[in-house]
């Protein structure tokens, strides 16, 4: 079964091989900027954001709303269409470059190379066109086969995401399907041309939380099977904790602290990332306390606070001296092997702060 | 699907029943209400001198005297087989469909409509072909290329062409161009489409307007919806997202409102008739109206009712087909 799936059909516009002797990671975003121009001011959704991943690898980007994760997400997919999207930075992906790249270059690879799965897998789909018929089109967009082999393709990927009777259910609408069912058939349209990159924009946000814990694991077992590499985004640190190798955490359109998973989740350097955890249900532990939300909300993009974006919110704020967190903004700044964090406390000052007022609390 | 088209198609019967009923109710049971006397109503069906022997003889005639229910049953029992009337000295026939007989020019009322029915139909049609063509073109344009010249110039167009009055538009059309007589398309199709085209422009112009701007918003909000997103991240040509995901969605809402403004022409397009001196049913309808003729327009109101209905059962036939969704309920 599996076999049948990874040799997928002969591409009709096939993306030739990546410049040898690049040593670069497979997908690399170096300081990535997604700004828009609004009538109230330049919005900067994504700010100089950066980070690596290796294929068959999963990166997981946390944050709250508003904190740049999609924005990032549709900037590696080229899918920011207004014509008020400021796009700077480089993205590579497999030794090719995709902002510098043309439109209709980047067009070919969406959906061939990289594809995306989305939040609401019901507005996602159209309502008006199959199951099948979606899926389908997304097969017949990159590969010339006709319709008979493309829609054998379409019940084979239906009936690998889990969907029983695939045969009968090619022929359904959306609206005849669970939600469940609705986000395995967005997954079964994103992998059916077998794409090395798989970006899932909140994948299980709008699930029920037994059915999340299965698409979590389905797109494990594909990941698995097809050696791509993942970009998870989510607000819940829950849905990565099991499936992400690094994580990046995101505030305000920047990077505060970016790592390995085991580094973020144990030894995190960032108050914002604290606060994530805090704010985190575990059932691996006894519950003691209330669970703490992070105070106050996501600050304007338009008028970014000075100095480290988090201050306002942050607890610690006046930790370091000289109201440097007003006044200067916090670099990110290496704390460990592959670990970053933007944050003005010294070392020890985190250390601290962590061992003896955060981590007792978890 | 069969079932649905049964369903709709037994629930448009029935509505043209009950809109025969209310027609019949409005012409010979309200004006009871509103204190009119069997001879007074009687006396709309002659001239203007009413003779008091002649009023007794419609009133009998016409069964005005009998019991209501039992005039809806000679009413609709005419409409299938047709009606003999006891008018002076000698017998009136009027034949199946009969839809009434006027007393005052002495002619049946349904072979008058036959006549005009192809009038307002040629006009009906040529017109929504051209704006519905032109106005969703100039909307779809318009929405895709949003705050371009070419879209602030064509809403502005829109919007006075919204904003004119037909009667206005019409009679500039008219000093400009001249009138010509209207030509059966059986007689010869060239002509008739010539005599047709400036009527045909100024009505759409009207609506073309209407379109090109409902369009436009349904449009720019369907383009925002995420199933779009989902159509570029598979990779699809720009063209195929917008004609095949977009505007697909966008025309749906368009149906409905095609098939009303579709239907409410149907029953005349009085004002493109009149100014263009056209005979279709919207001169009738006037002509009846003007002259106190009931029978004239009870018969055009029950022809424009069964096109509404009609129009309207199309609609939902071609909205099941458009949104599968529909077919459930």
């Amino acid at each position: 079964m599996s076999d049948a799936i990874s040799k997928a059909s002969p591409a009709a516009d096939s993306v030739p091989a990546p410049r040898s002797g690049d040593d670069r990671p497979f997908l690399s975003v170096r300081d990535l900027t997604v700004h828009f121009d609004t009538d109230d001011g330049l919005v900067k959704s994504v700010d100089g954001v950066s980070f690596d991943l290796e294929a068959g690898k999963t990166l997981g980007i946390v944050g709250e709303s508003g904190s740049g994760k999609s924005v990032t997400s549709l900037g590696i997919m080229g899918l920011h269409t207004s014509e008020r999207a400021r796009i700077g930075g480089e993205i590579w992906l497999d030794g090719e470059e995709l902002i510098g790249s043309g439109a209709e270059r980047v067009r070919r690879l969406r959906g061939q190379k990289m594809a995306m799965i989305f939040q609401d897998p019901l507005s996602a789909l159209h309502p008006y066109y199959t199951i099948g018929a979606q899926i389908v089109e997304a097969h017949r967009v990159h590969n010339k086969v006709d319709k008979k082999t493309a829609k054998k393709r379409a019940i084979e990927m239906l009936d690998r995401v889990g969907i029983p009777e695939p045969h009968r259910r090619y022929e359904d609408y959306p609206h005849q399907f669970s939600g469940g069912m609705r986000q395995r058939a967005m997954i079964a349209m994103a992998l059916v041309n077998n794409p090395q990159l798989l970006i899932a924009d909140e994948p299980t946000t709008a699930l029920d939380v037994t059915v999340q814990a299965q698409i979590l694991d389905l797109i494990r077992d594909l990941q698995k099977e097809f050696g791509s590499a993942v970009v998870m985004i989510t607000h819940d640190l829950g849905v990565v904790a099991e499936i992400a190798d690094s994580l990046l955490v995101m505030y305000a359109g920047r990077c505060v602290e970016r790592g390995s998973a085991e580094q973020v989740f144990y030894e995190p350097q960032h108050p914002y990332t604290w606060g994530l955890l805090g704010s985190m249900p575990r059932i691996d532990r006894e519950q003691t306390d209330r669970l703490v939300p992070v105070k106050g909300s996501p600050p304007s993009l338009i008028n970014v606070p000075s100095g480290c974006a988090f201050h306002p919110r942050c607890p610690y704020a006046d930790v370091p001296p000289d109201n440097i967190t007003r006044t200067e903004r916090p670099e990110l700044r290496q704390v460990g092997d592959g670990h970053f964090s933007a944050c003005h406390m010294s070392p020890e000052q985190r250390d601290r702060i962590w061992t003896e007022e955060i981590a007792p609390k978890l | 699907m069969a079932a649905y088209i049964i369903r709709r198609v037994f629930a448009a019967v029935l509505l043209l029943l009950v809109v025969s009923a209310v027609t019949f109710a409005i012409f010979f049971l309200v004006p009871r209400l509103g204190g009119q006397t069997l001879d007074s109503m009687a006396a709309q069906y002659v001239g203007k001198s009413p003779d008091p022997d002649v009023i007794a003889a419609v009133k009998k005639n016409l069964g005005l005297d009998q019991p209501l229910y039992l005039q809806y049953w000679h009413f609709i029992k005419g409409i299938v087989v047709g009606a003999e009337y006891q008018f002076g000295p000698d017998p009136v026939t009027c034949n199946a469909p009969c839809f009434g007989y006027s007393f005052k020019t002495h002619t049946e009322i349904w072979p008058q409509l036959v006549d005009r029915i192809p009038v307002t139909l040629s006009l009906a049609v040529g017109a929504a072909v051209i704006w519905v063509v032109s106005g969703v073109a100039i909307g779809v344009i318009s929405a895709l290329k949003r705050g371009s010249f070419f879209d602030r110039i064509s809403m502005g167009v829109a919007l006075a062409g919204v904003s004119l009055p037909m009667f206005f538009t019409g009679l500039v059309v008219l000093a400009l161009f001249g009138n010509g007589e209207y030509v059966p398309f059986t007689e010869d199709p060239v002509a008739w489409a010539g005599s047709l085209v400036l009527p045909w422009c100024t009505l759409a112009l009207l609506y073309s307007a209407l379109y090109a701007r409902l369009t436009r918003a349904g449009m720019l909000e369907t383009m925002g919806e995420d199933y779009i997103r989902t159509a570029r991240a598979k990779g699809l040509q720009e063209r195929k997202v917008v004609v095949k995901h977009g505007l697909r969605s966008a025309l749906t809402p368009l149906v409905t409102i095609f098939g009303m403004d579709f239907a409410l022409l149907l029953g005349g397009a009085v004002i493109t008739e009149r100014v263009f001196s056209f005979q279709g049913l919207g001169a009738f309808a006037i002509q009846g109206v003007t002259t106190a003729d009931l029978p004239k327009v009870m018969g055009v109101t029950l022809v424009a009712a069964f096109f509404i209905v009609i129009c309207n059962l199309l609609v939902d036939l071609v909205y099941a087909a458009i949104d599968p969704r529909v077919r459930l309920s």
